[in-house]
């Protein structure tokens, strides 16, 4: 247990130490290395959990199971090699003088204050205390997207604030409906606590429920990014610095997910009827196909991205939606191969965006001409993004067709269909950049491409072959959503 | 005997409008740091229009000449179903609110007519003008109505206060919409700030007034005094619906005495109320009316909304 | 069970819920920003009134710390804030011309009407009373969302988003008695960084666009032109 506290601690300590001292060189590293240890505790805390199965707090306050610890570990994994990244990334944006000191500060304060509330997220057994921290994460995002004050980046930053706040706003009134229902079975104090809820699932009115969980998918939901909530999403990931565009899509998407998920658990629990995983069916499918299209309507590499993210939180929602063994273990799966992969991806966008001065995807020509490591490094990315074998996508979005072509055979077509559009529309985008001539003058940046290499080295491996221990831990967590293991 | 109360209640009612006109225009007076003119002004502009000679124009038909009494009767009549310091009387017994409303229609179609009779622009206008306002206040009026009705299952106004003062202080949220509704319609209604200035006869914004524009003598004065009657009359029922307290119920005369009394007090400070508002509101422009009585009309509907959602019993 | 049989304390939520959506409409149809903030500080005041009726009659002291801090945060430090705002701007004199008012209105009215839709199906396990709480806070939520749709500055959309706040505040309360403290505390702490944020948000905007209209935020677009 003792490790969740440091997870959480960590962090703490980070937002105070860098609100003070964000501005000195060696921050950057300094930040590196607050994650790295925050990774290390969440890889101790992983293996208690791995060995002594579901922990809970002496004050019930936190909750690890197996299919929350691993989305732990992820986030701290991201958040490291993020970090590693965005030291040089940001060093290089102060030299062009787009920041100030008191930006930087705020920047890694920040950083570290969206890891606790990701972490907070996650490990909480309290489902208000989830909504709260939700709500913070926002709260230390949303200055970090307008950073660069240019007038595209405040309303960005602005329409991120309100359409998320106001978005998550329904996820309290869901909350508050669940409390409500919580209060008539149960005693009142432990009544929000995720594993009394859990416990009591099958008492709960499930009209009252039903409700709840409509109110949650539309509040949680704006955060995944579903259509036709997803507005805040492309704008907030293309002006934002491009450290923060890669911990959003990584991250805080999956959270928000996360937190469906959870509800689900317990709509399931406290009714027969698939009323929940049908909405988020059909939800999900729609964000997957309008994203898909959209991909080919984007001149702004990062929006081009973004846009990905919502087509790739789509295919999520939807195979959670499906239920069963093998659509949750392709979800799961999907989601650590997922946020690895667009994380990568926007790393190398921001290198990219670098070289070429802009971000506008017209502009930016020749890059394996210019600096080979960024051009191979987007090139391979957008491969394993769009479902190429024998990257872990791949086997991810298969396991989701599988399993749809055996639950709902019709929906394998839509779902094909997609696949298709969005990789025409990311390769359209992708090829002249990579490719193509380079413009004159265009000369390599100062990057670190380590944490690329890693991260597309895991999807790699996670696509050969899923290491054992790996694949357990998965099958732990698919027996708590899902109720059984599809191994 | 009973018919005696009536009869003097409906006195009481046509001679005390005067008053709480003066008291209103009192009250504006002193918050807007005037000299203030005697409480008993309006009785003496009534007495001097009816002792002055009216002047006809030419044009005038039968019609302009008629309409003051009818106006004036029609209120009066309107003012007999009120119950102002006793419920159970006959004449209240014999119509129910859906007739005062008729009334009031039926006054204000023949002032309508009255003001398009000499062919003038102002009277014509005014018509117009005041026809489109009532058009649009008479259905937040009975929605705020019927949300009382529905509460006392009866159109009957005295038997709905009565029911109302049975069931003791209960707070209803469908009241605290009708009454809002019930206000703003009575502000509308009567001419009051912000719809209508009384006290203005500024050609671009007047709307009661300009109807009444050629009248003059014991025709004005009876206008004058049915608008006041009306002015009285509203401010009786939102007092005797929504704070029926003090009414009388039984015909001894202490409790008609507590009834008078209690109508007094609760004049009193609806009026002081009128005067603050008008001194802090400024009148709005004419094509803002109707939004102003489309919140009205909504306030009208939500009051009967939460009183089917909330108070009709399962 | 009809309204005469309930207790005073139900009578006076009730009306007290009533007078709360009445300020949401006060809100929808209001083109001064002052008059706007004066309303939604009154809106602010009676869920404080609500909250501390209900601590004290159910007895639960933790509902009057939930009160302070509603009032102290709601009633106090966001209207002056936005208040400060507005007349740095100089924008006190203006009136927002709202297109459609009445269009506006009705359509809040059917809001309300949808929330008690929405919310019907519970009304076999609940009273009347709960059925009005949470049907009354999700239109307060959805009046808010519709102001924030009908007006275009950025001070009426903070009040919108606060006033998002005050309806679930209010189901919260009304409902099930308060959340856990722990979550409440939270939400107050969220709503106070909210407000911070906004207050330095209206300062960039300002500086990037000088004005607080948010129509003239829309440089960025789903498809690129």
């Amino acid at each position: 247990m003792i490790a969740a506290y440091l997870v959480l601690l960590i962090p703490f300590i980070g937002i105070l130490f860098f609100a003070v001292s964000g501005h000195r060189t060696d921050t950057g590293k300094l930040n590196v290395r607050f994650n790295a240890v925050c990774l290390a505790a969440t890889i101790w805390l992983a293996i208690n959990v791995l060995n002594q199965g579901t922990i809970l707090s002496p004050g019930k306050a936190f909750l690890i199971d197996p299919f929350n610890v691993y989305l732990i570990v992820l986030t701290a994994f991201v958040g490291l090699t993020t970090a590693i990244f965005s030291s040089p990334y940001m060093a290089h944006e102060k030299e062009l003088g787009k920041l100030t000191d008191q930006r930087l500060k705020l920047y890694y304060s920040m950083y570290q204050g969206f890891m606790l509330a990701m972490y907070l997220v996650l490990t909480t057994n309290n489902m208000g205390v989830m909504w709260v921290a939700m709500e913070g994460a926002t709260l230390a995002t949303v200055l970090l997207v307008s950073l660069y004050r240019t007038p595209e980046s405040v309303e960005a930053a602005w329409k991120y604030f309100i359409l998320c706040g106001v978005g998550i706003a329904q996820a309290l009134f869901g909350t508050i409906l669940l409390y409500y229902a919580a209060v008539q079975v149960g005693d009142v104090e432990n009544s929000l606590l995720w594993s009394v809820l859990y416990a009591n699932a099958d008492k709960l009115n499930p009209e009252v429920l039903a409700i709840a969980f409509v109110f949650m998918l539309i509040g949680y939901g704006t955060k995944i990014g579903l259509v036709p909530l997803h507005n805040w999403l492309p704008d907030a990931h293309s002006e934002g610095p491009t450290p923060m565009s890669a911990v959003l899509s990584g991250l805080l998407l999956n959270d928000a997910l996360y937190a469906v998920v959870r509800n689900k658990m317990l709509v399931d629990g406290a009714s027969d009827s698939n009323m929940a995983g049908l909405l988020m069916m059909g939800f999900g499918l729609i964000s997957f196909l309008v994203a898909a299209f959209f991909l080919h309507r984007q001149k702004d590499i990062k929006r081009l991205f973004s846009y990905s993210s919502i087509e790739h939180m789509g295919m999520m929602t939807f195979a959670f939606g499906i239920g069963g063994p093998l659509a949750t273990f392709a979800a799961l799966l999907h989601m650590t191969v997922h946020s690895l992969t667009k994380s990568a991806i926007f790393v190398t966008v921001g290198h990219a965006a670098q070289v070429a001065g802009t971000q506008s995807m017209d502009k930016i020509r020749g890059l394996i001409k210019t600096q080979p490591r960024v051009g191979w490094g987007l090139l391979i990315g957008t491969i394993a993004i769009a479902g190429f074998p024998p990257f872990g996508v791949f086997t991810s979005e298969f396991l989701v067709l599988l399993a749809t072509m055996h639950s709902y055979p019709w929906l394998t077509l839509p779902l094909l269909m997609g696949v298709g559009v969005a990789f025409a529309g990311l390769f359209r985008n992708i090829q002249p950049m990579v490719y193509g001539d380079k413009p004159e003058g265009q000369v390599p940046v100062k990057a670190n491409l380590w944490p690329v290499m890693i991260h597309l080295g895991l999807v790699l491996w996670l696509g050969l072959a899923i290491p054992d221990f790996l694949a357990n831990w998965f099958s732990q967590a698919t027996l708590l959503i899902s109720g059984s293991t599809p191994l | 005997m009973n018919w005696l109360i009536a009869v003097i209640q409906t006195s009481l009612f046509a001679a005390l409008a005067p008053l709480l006109a003066g008291w209103i225009k009192w009250c504006k007076c002193r918050l807007q740091n005037r000299k203030a003119p005697s409480l008993f002004q309006p009785y003496r502009d009534l007495i001097k229009l009816t002792n002055k000679q009216p002047v006809v124009a030419e044009q005038a038909s039968w019609l302009f000449t008629i309409a003051p009494y009818i106006v004036f009767s029609a209120t009066v009549l309107a003012a007999s179903i009120v119950p102002l310091i006793a419920v159970d009387l006959p004449t209240s017994a014999s119509a129910d609110v859906i007739v005062m409303v008729g009334f009031f229609a039926f006054a204000r179609f023949f002032l309508a007519l009255a003001g398009l009779d000499i062919g003038t622009a102002f009277g014509g206008m005014g018509s117009s003008r005041e026809m489109t306002i009532s058009s649009l206040a008479e259905p937040a009026m009975l929605m705020a109505i019927f949300t009382l009705t529905m509460t006392a299952s009866t159109t009957n106004l005295s038997v709905a206060i009565s029911h109302v003062l049975n069931d003791g202080l209960v707070l209803r949220p469908s009241f605290v919409f009708a009454l809002f509704a019930l206000i703003i319609v009575a502000i509308a209604e009567t001419g009051r700030v912000p719809v209508d200035n009384p006290a203005t006869h500024l050609e671009l914004t007047m709307i009661h007034e300009a109807m009444i524009l050629e009248y003059s003598g014991r025709h004005l004065a009876l206008i004058e005094w049915a608008s006041q009657l009306k002015l009285m009359l509203y401010g009786v029922l939102i007092a005797n619906i929504f704070f029926p307290w003090g009414i009388a119920e039984t015909f001894s005369a202490k409790a008609l005495g507590y009834g008078l009394l209690a109508i007094f007090g609760k004049l009193t400070v609806l009026a002081i109320l009128l005067a603050v508002s008008e001194t802090l509101l400024a009148k709005m422009r004419l094509f803002r009316v109707q939004e102003y009585l489309g919140f009205a009309y909504l306030l009208g509907v939500l009051g009967l909304l939460s009183y089917i959602i909330l108070e009709a019993s399962r | 069970m009809t309204i005469e049989q309930q207790d005073f304390y139900t009578q006076t939520i009730l009306s007290l819920a009533a007078l709360v959506g009445l300020t949401s409409f006060l809100m929808l149809g209001q083109g001064r920003l002052l008059r706007l903030i004066f309303v939604f500080a009154v809106q602010g005041l009676l869920l404080t009134l609500t909250t501390a009726l209900a601590a004290y009659s159910l007895n639960n002291p933790h509902l009057y710390i939930s009160a302070v801090l509603n009032l102290v945060l709601k009633v106090i430090f966001i209207p002056w804030m936005l208040r400060r705002e507005v007349i740095q701007m100089n924008t006190h004199r203006d009136i927002e011309a709202l297109n459609n008012n009445t269009m506006v209105m009705l359509g809040g009215a059917s809001l309300m009407v949808f929330s008690y839709y929405v919310l019907h199906p519970i009304v076999q396990t609940t009273s009347p009373v709960m059925l009005n709480a949470l049907a009354l806070s999700l239109s307060v939520v959805l009046l808010g969302m519709l102001l924030m749709i009908s007006h275009r500055q950025a001070v009426a959309h903070v009040v919108g988003f606060m006033s998002i706040e005050n309806g679930l505040f209010f189901a919260a309360i009304v409902a099930t008695k308060g959340m856990p403290m722990v979550v409440e505390l939270g939400v107050a702490f969220d709503v106070l960084v909210a407000a911070v944020l906004f207050g330095i948000f209206f300062f960039h905007i300002r500086t990037s666009i000088d004005s607080l209209d948010v129509d003239l935020l829309n440089k960025l677009h789903e498809v690129d032109k």
